[in-house]
């Protein structure tokens, strides 16, 4: 897949010194959003006063053309809430800037996935944590799972093709992945399965929810198994799995490192431009795209990002013989759950994070610096939402 | 099945971005990121189209790495980032 001619560097070596542009970003369009999913990586729930504008939205498009960002994840909350969803998207597509978008698939009728499916450079993300509805509905809110699958029902009936079905893998969801495959394949549709993180509500619902040690290598192995599914490489934790006694010595395909600041970030529907969208919090945030030199100013010469930029310590992983393999983990992972940037992710498969995990009390770590949870409506729960949209 | 002899060029469907190490490219239609890891290489893919074969192109960029260079092309023609013109 890769062109490769020899005498140069790794590649993942001057990755990890960032890229003059992203290669893609997620953009959340609103914190606006009918679902209080117990997992939300943006707190969702309530729009907020101070999002961006049509016009400014329209000015995050022109900057990341400029830039030469090839697709952006477009998300949020539910991003289709926006009254100016279509025009944004549709303005993003014109100028070369191709679009995923992530949705719970509520407000996808017939009439916008035949709109959709009109549409070039455009993919399409469902979410669905769970086969069954009583599995996906404890943590995305009852009638979830009924929305998600009419959204998909409406998407093949508009002949969009391939689009995509999401999971966040959890310790409840893990053993259907098999018959989500099959689901998938019926829809002709890709299966995207990603890595649950305590990061926005999941600071609270992460520690029931994450993957057991053996569930983590049942992921590993079945990924291996079906490389026709994609992962966004947030598994790559798990490539310590690779080395050791009972390893094969496959590692999972991606580029294995993580890329907050370096190859990747997120824009808020503020825009506040963080590292990552699993670390909404003060300390990750970079700047943000209405302030002068807009979002080329803050990627290229952010303090934040410079020093994401800078060779990593291996801290307490530097003696471990995976840590080639692994990187160390997720930064976002260890630093919700209150532990040090340079030590094993709590999610390490040999265990190296388990003693320090346990002398954590659990809630003590850091809370997100936002919270746009509406308030009374339990996480787990579905909320009536009105809306006008623009047709 | 890539041919030095062939005439190619950068596929229209694809975006060639400059970065330090050499390039990003990005298929619209398959959404294939590709690496393109020179300057050297990114100069050739730039060059084939106006050259009347692969051959010509790489005699005109840098000679002396056409063993790599017709390596990268054939897998650059598997990716569709070039086509024949």
């Amino acid at each position: 897949m890769t062109a490769t001619v020899p005498h140069t560097p790794p590649l993942v070596e001057q990755l990890k010194e960032g890229l003059d542009a992203p290669i893609c970003l997620t953009w959340e369009l609103t914190y606006a959003c009918n679902l209080a999913c117990v997992h939300c990586l943006s707190s969702s729930g309530r729009r907020d006063p101070k999002e961006l504008t049509t016009a400014e939205a329209k000015s995050v498009v022109d900057q990341l053309a400029a830039l030469q960002v090839f697709y952006v994840n477009m998300g949020g909350g539910e991003p289709m809430l926006r009254k100016d969803f279509f025009e944004i998207v549709e303005y993003s597509v014109a100028n070369n800037v191709g679009v995923k978008f992530s949705t719970n698939g509520t407000y996808l009728d017939a009439d916008a996935a035949r709109r959709l499916a009109s549409m070039n450079y455009l993919d399409v993300q469902i979410s669905l944590d769970g086969m069954d509805a009583a599995t996906n509905d404890a943590v995305r809110g009852e009638g979830s799972w009924a929305a998600s699958r009419r959204a998909m029902d409406n998407l093949a009936a508009a002949d969009f093709g391939e689009f995509k079905i999401s999971i966040v893998c959890t310790r409840h969801n893990v053993d259907q992945l098999d018959e989500y495959k099959a689901m998938a394949d019926d829809y002709g549709a890709q299966l995207r399965i990603t890595r649950l993180r305590p990061s926005g509500r999941g600071v609270d619902s992460y520690h029931d929810l994450r993957l057991t040690n053996p569930q983590q290598r049942q992921v590993f192995d079945w990924i291996l198994g079906h490389p026709d599914v994609l992962t966004g490489d947030s598994f790559f934790h798990l490539n310590a799995l690779n080395s050791g006694p009972d390893a094969t010595g496959e590692s999972l395909p991606g580029m294995n490192m993580c890329g907050a600041g370096r190859i990747v970030c997120l824009i808020d529907p503020i825009g506040d431009v963080y590292a990552c969208p699993f670390v909404i919090h003060d300390e990750f945030l970079a700047g943000n795209i209405r302030d002068e030199g807009g979002f080329a100013k803050v990627w290229r010469e952010s303090e934040l990002f410079t020093e994401l930029r800078q060779p990593q310590s291996a801290g307490a992983c530097a003696s471990c013989g995976s840590y080639d393999a692994c990187q160390g983990g997720c930064m976002a992972t260890k630093f919700f759950t209150g532990l040090p940037l340079d030590g094993p992710d709590p999610d390490c498969v040999h265990g190296h994070a388990d003693e320090a995990l346990a002398q954590i009390d659990l809630g003590s770590g850091p809370r997100p610096s936002q919270d746009h949870s509406r308030p009374g409506i339990a996480p787990g729960t579905t909320v009536p939402v009105s809306l006008t949209r623009k047709r | 099945m890539f041919d030095p002899a062939g005439h190619y060029r950068l596929s229209p469907r694809v975006g060639l971005r400059p970065e330090p190490f050499g390039a990003l490219a990005y298929h619209f239609d398959t959404r294939r990121l590709v690496f393109l890891k020179s300057t050297d290489l990114v100069d050739l893919v730039e060059a084939l189209d106006g050259h009347e074969s692969a051959a010509a192109a790489i005699d005109a960029v840098a000679p002396a790495r056409r063993r790599s260079f017709e390596a990268a092309l054939e897998s650059l023609l598997e990716s569709g980032v070039v086509e024949a013109a």
